[in-house]
């Protein structure tokens, strides 16, 4: 077994006792808590449980398949996040050939230039060319309603759900001295910190959570949640300094800048929410909501961690 | 049409298939979700009235009807379009088993209600779209033809479900052949009868009105 391998076995193990430590402590909250009927909050967290052992499984699945698995994987997250992102947005008929061509041929291009490994395209291909033709699209159809409002959301969907999510999958492209081979723990490495560090901050703000830090976007985050979840994940993402390239103070401090990117990144997707006046993206994950409700916090991290050791660590 | 009891069988497996092709595209790109009322389905013969935008309404609505109503659920559609070519006779009549009425009347051959009433006398659900077109317009829901009024009419103890079709006008308007991946709701409402004596009038707005109210607040239209 090589040792990207056997690395990988080794933290799949360590997540599994996790979520059977989870599933164990959700089992007995339920037995306790539910007795005089359903509580609904016990009822959501053994939700998801059972989707994040789905979604465990599924990652897993796709590092074994390897590259293609991985490619594969996130080409459907975008396709997905975009299909759920655009159900909220305003659209007119006008807009039908360039939402098309964003949906089946800017996301199967964006992944088709990872693949091939053109990382000079693959990074403006979507900023230059999909920002200036798609509007070219809608534009000849002549209707000039709210042009600007419509055009812009298409390039804010595209950026989101295809350009920040196919920054996961590229780190699979860099070229770490050292490191040969081993790059699918990188990913692993940013999902596992980013989700935890949403996980956490739920524990801690369900258990220690007081003060909330921004009412007006997301009723449910406190400061309390905030401060435990972000500190406990960038040491557990210190923890976890053996999987990556990293020495284990800088784990810890890319940890602690994707936890923060992650976090404002809700921030964000929440504020988005609220404008558009629903609760949740989509209903595709049982108890978690659609997909850009679990993947908001990766989308804005994945490029700014992609980018700081593609600078600091990578050849290429 | 002369063919053999093998062939019939290969037609019958070709549609079959077909019909599950339909299905499977229709989730993969709405993701289709279906929200059921809280007294559940009618297990009689009944009748589902929807909103009517696009060709691909009925196809939406037997996605999500459960396997064992779905199989014995007709689709009500014009005759004109659905038998203008072999293709589409084929899907209409062979694959959704479609109650095909003749909509202009001074043509008919056959009463359409008579046509529904014996599907119904049969066993047979129906799916019926009473704006009796599809909708263009602005308007999020035409006035109802009177088709309806006649069937209750002749059958008044068959049970009536409001289907509201969200968002599929969308993925695909008048015009496009390329279909545009948007997540679309099925809402079923509550079970309803025409009551004794009623007139055609006020039966006609009560539906329309037990229909518009599952209508979603209107997603990505702006406000």
């Amino acid at each position: 077994m090589t040792a990207a391998s056997s690395d990988l076995v080794t933290l799949v193990l360590g997540i599994f006792g996790v979520l059977i430590v989870a599933s164990a402590v959700g089992c007995l909250l339920e037995r306790r808590l539910a007795t005089d009927g359903p509580n609904a909050a016990v009822e959501n967290l053994n939700a998801r449980i059972r989707a994040w052992w789905a979604m465990v499984i599924l990652i897993g699945l796709a590092f074994i398949a390897g590259r293609v698995g991985v490619l594969f994987l996130f080409a459907f997250c975008s396709f997905a996040a975009l299909r759920e992102f655009i159900t909220l947005i305003y659209t007119r008929r006008a807009d039908h050939w360039a939402l098309a061509s964003a949906f089946f041929l800017v996301l199967p291009i964006q992944y088709y230039l990872l693949w091939a490994e053109e990382y000079g395209i693959f990074s403006i291909f979507i900023p230059v060319y999909a920002f200036l033709l798609m509007p070219i699209v809608s534009v000849l159809r002549g209707d000039t309603e709210r042009f600007l409002l419509r055009v812009a959301e298409v390039q804010w969907a595209l950026m989101i759900c295809v350009f920040c999510v196919s920054h996961v999958p590229a780190l699979l492209t860099l070229d770490i001295p050292g490191y040969e081979g081993r790059n699918v723990l990188l990913i692993a490495f940013l999902v596992i910190v980013v989700q935890l560090s949403d996980v956490l901050q739920y524990v801690w703000g369900k258990l220690f959570g007081r003060t909330k830090i921004a009412p007006n976007l997301s009723p449910s985050k406190t400061v309390e949640g905030f401060v435990g979840g972000v500190a406990s994940a960038t040491l557990i993402g210190a923890a976890l300094w053996w999987i990556t390239p990293f020495t284990p103070v800088q784990a810890g401090l890319l940890s602690f800048i994707i936890t923060l990117m992650g976090f404002l990144g809700g921030l964000v997707m929440s504020a988005i929410k609220r404008d558009r006046g629903v609760k949740d993206w989509g209903q595709l994950i049982e108890g978690h909501g659609g997909l850009i409700d679990r993947l908001d916090s990766v989308v804005f991290s994945a490029p700014i961690f992609f980018h700081v050791v593609r600078y600091w660590w990578s050849l290429s | 049409m002369g063919l053999t009891g093998g062939e019939i069988r290969m037609k019958a497996l070709v549609a079959k298939v077909a019909a599950a092709a339909f299905v499977l595209f229709a989730r993969a790109i709405t993701a289709v979700r279906a929200i059921w009322p809280e007294e559940g389905l009618p297990a009689k013969p009944c009748v589902y009235f929807a909103n009517h935008s696009s060709h691909g309404d009925f196809v939406l609505v037997w996605a999500v009807l459960p396997p064992r109503l779905r199989h014995r659920t007709r689709p009500v559609a014009g005759a004109e379009y659905w038998l203008k070519s072999h293709t589409n006779a084929f899907i209409g009549r062979d694959v959704f088993n479609a109650v095909l009425i003749e909509r202009e009347r001074e043509k008919r051959t056959q009463d359409p209600v008579a046509l529904m009433v014996s599907a119904i006398d049969d066993g047979s659900s129906l799916i019926l779209f009473p704006e009796g077109t599809r909708n263009q317009t602005e308007e999020r829901l035409l006035p109802f033809k009177s088709g309806i009024f006649h069937l209750v009419d002749q059958r008044p103890e068959v049970d009536l479900v409001p289907v509201w079709i969200n968002n599929l006008n969308r993925v695909m308007p008048k015009g496009e052949i390329v279909p545009i991946p948007l997540i679309c709701t099925v809402t079923f409402g509550n079970t309803l009868r025409v009551a004794p004596g009623e007139d055609k009038e006020a039966f006609l707005e009560r539906m329309r009105a037990a229909l518009l109210a599952l209508a979603p607040k209107p997603a990505g239209s702006g406000e």
